[in-house]
């Protein structure tokens, strides 16, 4: 069984609902990544999701925005990326690995290229935000050889047609967007997400995450009584661009994660 | 060639095009689709269209044999298609009326719009009044400070114009931005893509939208001279002037076509904007085009003296017919344009677009060399007052 599967068979034994949190590679330095992917496993992360860096990220707040602006700032390459997933994987073999990105820098590797250094790093999934499954299907194809998941997005305007093409593509999750809107944005629709949740859990067995303008905790909470993954990315993102100094980044999106941990399993 | 029958059903000219969107944006762009392919054919829908720019753009543009100019050269004969008479001063209105016609249709009463150099703000923010829907422009901040007299006709029209602070600060962060304000909107937004770019089935509709262009060419052209130019030349940033003047005579294989790209300080200065000439294929803004990238696929800044070509892609058609070798794409720097620019001023009393200069600039190249019997067709795509500011700064002068 896949890191993927067997850690979202753990978790339902368990009675609990994944963490995801979502982090820019190479922000705020490059060397602070893995003590950063490090702390949030410790504090209660059960799959990482990494920013790969790029110029133009369309479907992104000015949160991610900057992130990836700083990153490229530093120099950061998806094969910097690729890097930090196989020093982690030095000592952890357990928590499955995403990585979130646009399609040109992975073109740009190379599609082939890619999936075949995915693999020797360690990575699990792969999200490509502007490629709809149509378009992946190359990379699709490619990723399948090494049993790499290709995570797709559901959202509020997907048809029920769309859901149920799509829910047959998918392994891994599925990631469900909470809004119409870009990362990091407000005025989510707890009865919508709720509702379409439900539709897309009649069309599939694999998981369910779901992301987008998740603020804090109890929201969180709210949010994995509907689903089996809860993705926090710009809250995180900011709590990194607030840290005095680059060397409190790793205690900081620990101790943040700990909170949503905590508040979303019902500890007090 | 005789058949030309792109993009395919799935918006792809070869291999470039395509849809490359996030989930949410699908949903739209699917319904854009069918709305697009109902009403392009309708007899009503065209019938407005049709009386739109007759009496709102003052359709047809004239052609103007610039004989002051030819004579000057000493060479071919130039002629220019007047797209800077259009109501606005621009090609660009032909697309926005046709994209707001449908936007009505559809239902939506919100449009919103990119623009570069300010003209297809100025297009959106026209048509928006014209219908009666609320417009909101994104524009880069670099481009809010040179086209400051295109900012202040927007907001005379009634149109929000958003400065973009992200990136470069120029068209391509304006793009980024009103697709982040598009899936925000979804519901009530329609998105007016002021180029051939995007996801399908922008490039083709946009183009289709600019083809009376060329189609108006192709009677003209016989009428004035007795037959069709030997070579039709345009500027090419995103690409929607000369997809408009390339398009009807794509099958008319003895017309050579020119793409007339952004030299900037020279293609070996780095500091350029032709993406054609120098750059590579790969995926932005919704479609795979040839970019200007570095070797990790991010987008590099690009540069050029006239704001609408400051674009690192460019409209997926472009990027096939150069593939295929039917239009060929060089490169005019910003020296070159501005040349063009005060030549046609002083020999002919038209002020261009410093983008529209490109393509003259070319014009003036070729001309000299070629014999007194040969026709060239330049698409002045605008008129240059918004410009005026630019050109002075470069002269020296603070207007």
């Amino acid at each position: 069984m896949s890191r993927m599967a067997s850690t979202f068979q753990r978790l339902a034994q368990q009675g609990r609902k994944a963490l995801i949190p979502f982090f820019t590679v190479g922000d705020p330095q490059l060397e602070l990544s893995l003590p950063v992917m490090q702390a949030l496993v410790a504090e209660g992360a059960d799959i990482l999701e990494l920013g790969i860096p790029f110029s133009d990220p369309m479907a992104d707040g000015p949160t991610i925005q900057r992130a990836s602006e700083r990153a490229l700032k530093n120099g950061v390459t998806l094969t910097d990326v690729l890097a930090v997933v196989t020093e982690f994987r030095r000592e952890n073999q357990t928590t499955p690995v995403v990585l979130m990105g646009y399609a040109n820098p992975i073109e740009r590797l190379g599609l082939d290229t890619f999936a075949t250094q995915c693999q020797a790093a360690g990575v699990d999934g792969v999200l490509v935000v502007d490629y709809p499954p149509f378009e992946a299907r190359r990379l699709k194809e490619a990723l399948g050889r090494y049993g790499i998941d290709m995570i797709f997005l559901l959202s509020p305007t997907s048809t029920e047609q769309r859901i149920r093409e799509i829910s047959e593509l998918a392994t891994g999750y599925l990631y469900y967007v909470s809004l119409r809107g870009v990362t990091g944005a407000g005025g989510v629709d707890l009865e919508e997400v709720k509702a379409q949740v439900q539709r897309i859990k009649t069309h599939t067995q694999i998981p369910v995450g779901v992301g987008f303008g998740i603020r804090d905790g109890h929201m969180a909470r709210r949010m994995a009584a509907m689903a089996d993954a809860v993705v926090v990315g710009s809250r995180l993102v900011e709590e990194i661009e607030s840290s005095p100094s680059p060397e409190d980044v790793p205690q900081r999106v620990g101790s943040l994660i700990r909170q949503f941990r905590q508040t979303m399993d019902g500890v007090q | 060639m005789k058949s030309y029958n792109m993009p395919d059903q799935d918006g792809y000219f070869g291999s470039y095009g395509g849809a490359f969107v996030s989930e949410t944006l699908v949903a739209a762009i699917d319904e854009l689709k069918r709305q697009y392919a109902h009403f392009r054919d309708d007899p009503e829908f065209k019938a407005e269209l049709a009386h739109e720019l007759r009496h709102y753009v003052g359709r047809p543009s004239p052609v103007y044999h610039a004989k002051r100019l030819s004579d000057h050269l000493g060479g071919a004969q130039i002629y220019l298609k007047r797209e800077d008479l259009n109501h606005t001063g621009a090609h660009k209105v032909n697309n926005t009326i046709g994209q707001a016609m449908l936007a009505r249709r559809m239902g939506k009463a919100r449009v919103i719009a990119e623009t570069g150099a300010g003209q297809h703000g100025v297009a959106t923010a026209t048509v928006a009044a014209r219908y009666g829907m609320e417009c909101v422009v994104y524009m880069g901040s670099e481009d809010v400070r040179r086209q400051a007299q295109n900012v202040y006709r927007m907001k005379l029209l009634g149109a929000k114009v958003v400065p973009v602070e992200s990136g470069s600060k120029t068209l391509k962060d304006a793009l980024n931005e009103a697709m982040r304000d598009w899936v925000t909107h979804i519901d009530d937004t329609f998105y007016i893509i002021g180029t051939v770019a995007g996801p399908h089935p922008y490039p083709e509709m946009v183009r289709d939208f600019n083809a009376v262009v060329g189609r108006e060419c192709l009677t003209q052209m016989p009428e004035l001279v007795g037959r069709q130019p030997d070579v039709v030349l345009a500027c090419v940033g995103g690409g929607s002037n000369a997809m408009g003047i390339f398009y009807n005579y794509i099958p008319h294989q003895q017309v050579q076509l020119i793409g007339v790209e952004a030299g900037g300080d020279g293609l070996a200065s780095g500091r350029h904007a032709a993406s054609l000439s120098a750059g590579t294929p790969g995926v932005l803004h919704g479609n795979r085009t040839y970019l200007l990238q570095d070797a990790h696929g991010q987008i590099i800044e690009t540069h050029s003296i006239s704001a609408g070509l400051d674009y690192p892609g460019v409209g997926p058609e472009h990027a096939w017919l150069k593939d295929s070798g039917r239009a060929s794409y060089v490169a005019i720097t910003d020296d070159e344009a501005l040349h063009a620019f005060h030549t046609l001023c002083r020999l002919e009393g038209i002020l261009p677009a410093l983008e529209s200069s490109h393509a003259v600039a070319q014009a003036m190249k070729m001309a000299p060399s070629m014999g007194q019997d040969k026709i060239l067709l330049v698409n002045l795509s605008g008129r240059g007052d918004k410009d005026m500011a630019t050109v002075a700064e470069r002269s020296g002068l603070l207007l």
